[in-house]
């Protein structure tokens, strides 16, 4: 017991190794909501692009689709900011998120194709019929119905997202996984760093999903009545 | 009002309609009937375009909607569509059912459209239902607010695909009523339908599709009294029990 105090002691307090691990929280979620703001929008137009009736447009989202998800996000992540940005100026963590958002557009355009599938074929043809634009139809009475049905996955999605984020360590960037790597390169301690940066990512990903619940139980409730 | 020369539409390689010539004139009631498959519903679909023609031409007033440049959505303000399934839109309270094409369309404002659309939900006998949403109403009541929605776009032709099929045997007379009153009133409708009484009593004339074509057309009277086609009299001494 003493030995484990001595070792929590030397990881997190000594040398104020805790302020790492809590800038390395900072960087997790700056680069995982931004990531998923760029997310949400390749996923839109790129589910555009896969439900449009014209051959280029679903082409160009077919192989984005194609190429993202089969490569690792490690890669992309390296591509992106060491080939793309290698001569632009702009802030790692804004690089990052949009490696991840770009990884994870491929994903969410399909939640989202998927969930627009999912309305009947009926509501586009009734809004149609009379008289309303393809996009109208889309926008007014397609798409309200289809976000109840994404908005599960979607989370999901997310909280995935904020897992993968753990890889920024590869292009210098101290989230809470490399700031627990370092502890532990520090220390030559492995057990505390690690259990503790599981701990933070576990505690983090608890709170959002309790937050985002209640967000759909309220949309379920709307749907009820 | 409608005029339909030599139309073909194929899914596929299953041509489905097979050269139909017809033309429906203004305040006509034409029923439509048919066994299934014969091709009746894809021939009303065809009428405001929500199927794309193969060959063929129809017009509208006069026009050419199966021309490529034709404004669809244009085209389809003149025509209501009631369909099967009702389609009423699940997430909007009837009122805005009725409402958001007239005001996104904006040949209403909000408050005219409200007003017009309370209008019709007393027609159809559905005023107090205003706020409800569909998932509380039955079907027949459904069926009644989508005739309602269709007429707020104030057409020149109503279409009905098999309006009351989907509905349970007690409710089907509401919507029949409904249409009686409509037919009455003057609008040109184009109606597929299973309800041979509603045919009789209603219909100016029936169509009898089979097979793609329009096997035999005329008033009620001689269709159903007095059939010349072979496969007419299979079809009614079938459905007529």
């Amino acid at each position: 017991m003493a030995e484990w105090a001595a070792d929590f002691y030397k990881c997190f307090i000594r040398e104020d190794r805790y302020k790492l691990l809590l800038s390395g929280v900072g960087v997790t979620i700056k680069v995982s909501l931004l990531a998923v703001i760029f997310g949400i929008l390749i996923g839109m137009l790129i589910a555009m692009c896969n439900l449009s009736n014209k051959k280029v447009p679903r082409f160009i989202g077919g192989v984005y689709t194609d190429v993202i998800r089969g490569t690792p996000s490690v890669t992309q992540l390296m591509i992106i900011y060491f080939v793309i940005f290698a001569s632009v100026q702009i802030d790692k963590w804004i690089i990052a998120a949009i490696a991840f958002g770009v990884n994870s557009g491929a994903y969410v355009s399909e939640i989202i194709r998927a969930g627009i599938l999912s309305i009947d074929k009926g509501q586009t043809e009734a809004g149609r019929s009379l008289g309303l634009s393809a996009f109208q139809t889309m926008s007014r009475i397609v798409v309200p119905q289809a976000v109840k049905n994404i908005f599960p996955a979607l989370c999901n999605e997310f909280i995935v997202l904020i897992k993968e984020t753990a890889i920024v360590g590869y292009v210098g960037l101290m989230d809470i996984q490399k700031a627990g790597d370092f502890i532990k390169s520090a220390t030559y301690i492995a057990f505390m760093p690690l259990i503790g940066t599981a701990v933070i990512y576990y505690v983090l990903i608890k709170i959002l999903t309790l937050a985002l619940r209640r967000v759909e139980l309220r949309l379920r409730r709307a749907d009820a009545r | 009002m409608i005029r339909v020369k030599n139309l073909h539409k194929k899914f596929e390689d299953l041509m489905v309609l097979n050269g139909i010539d017809e033309h429906i004139t203004q305040g006509e009631v034409v029923v439509v009937i048919g066994p299934s498959g014969s091709g009746k519903s894809t021939f009303l679909r065809c009428l405001n375009l929500l199927e794309t023609v193969t060959e063929g031409e129809i017009y509208v007033d006069d026009e050419l909607i199966t021309a490529p440049k034709v404004n669809v959505n244009q085209v389809r303000q003149k025509m209501g569509m009631v369909f099967q399934q009702f389609n009423l839109f699940p997430h909007l309270s009837i009122m805005d059912n009725i409402t958001l094409a007239p005001v996104l369309l904006k040949k209403m404002t909000k408050e005219e459209a409200r007003k017009r659309g309370q209008e019709l939900l007393e027609r159809v006998n559905l005023g107090e239902k205003a706020n409800a949403y569909p998932a509380q109403l039955s079907g027949g009541q459904k069926q009644r607010v989508a005739i309602a929605r269709a007429l707020a776009m104030d057409p020149e032709i109503m279409l009905f695909d098999e309006p009351t099929s989907a509905l349970d045997p007690e409710m089907v007379g509401e919507v029949l009523d409904v249409m009686k009153d409509l037919a009455r009133s003057g609008m040109t409708m184009v109606i597929v339908t299973h309800e041979m009484g509603f045919a009789r009593e209603v219909a100016s004339r029936v169509l009898f599709i089979d097979q793609g074509v329009v096997m035999e057309s005329g008033t009620p009277e001689e269709i159903f009294n007095n059939p010349k086609n072979e496969r007419m009299k299979n079809f009614l001494s079938k459905v007529l029990v």
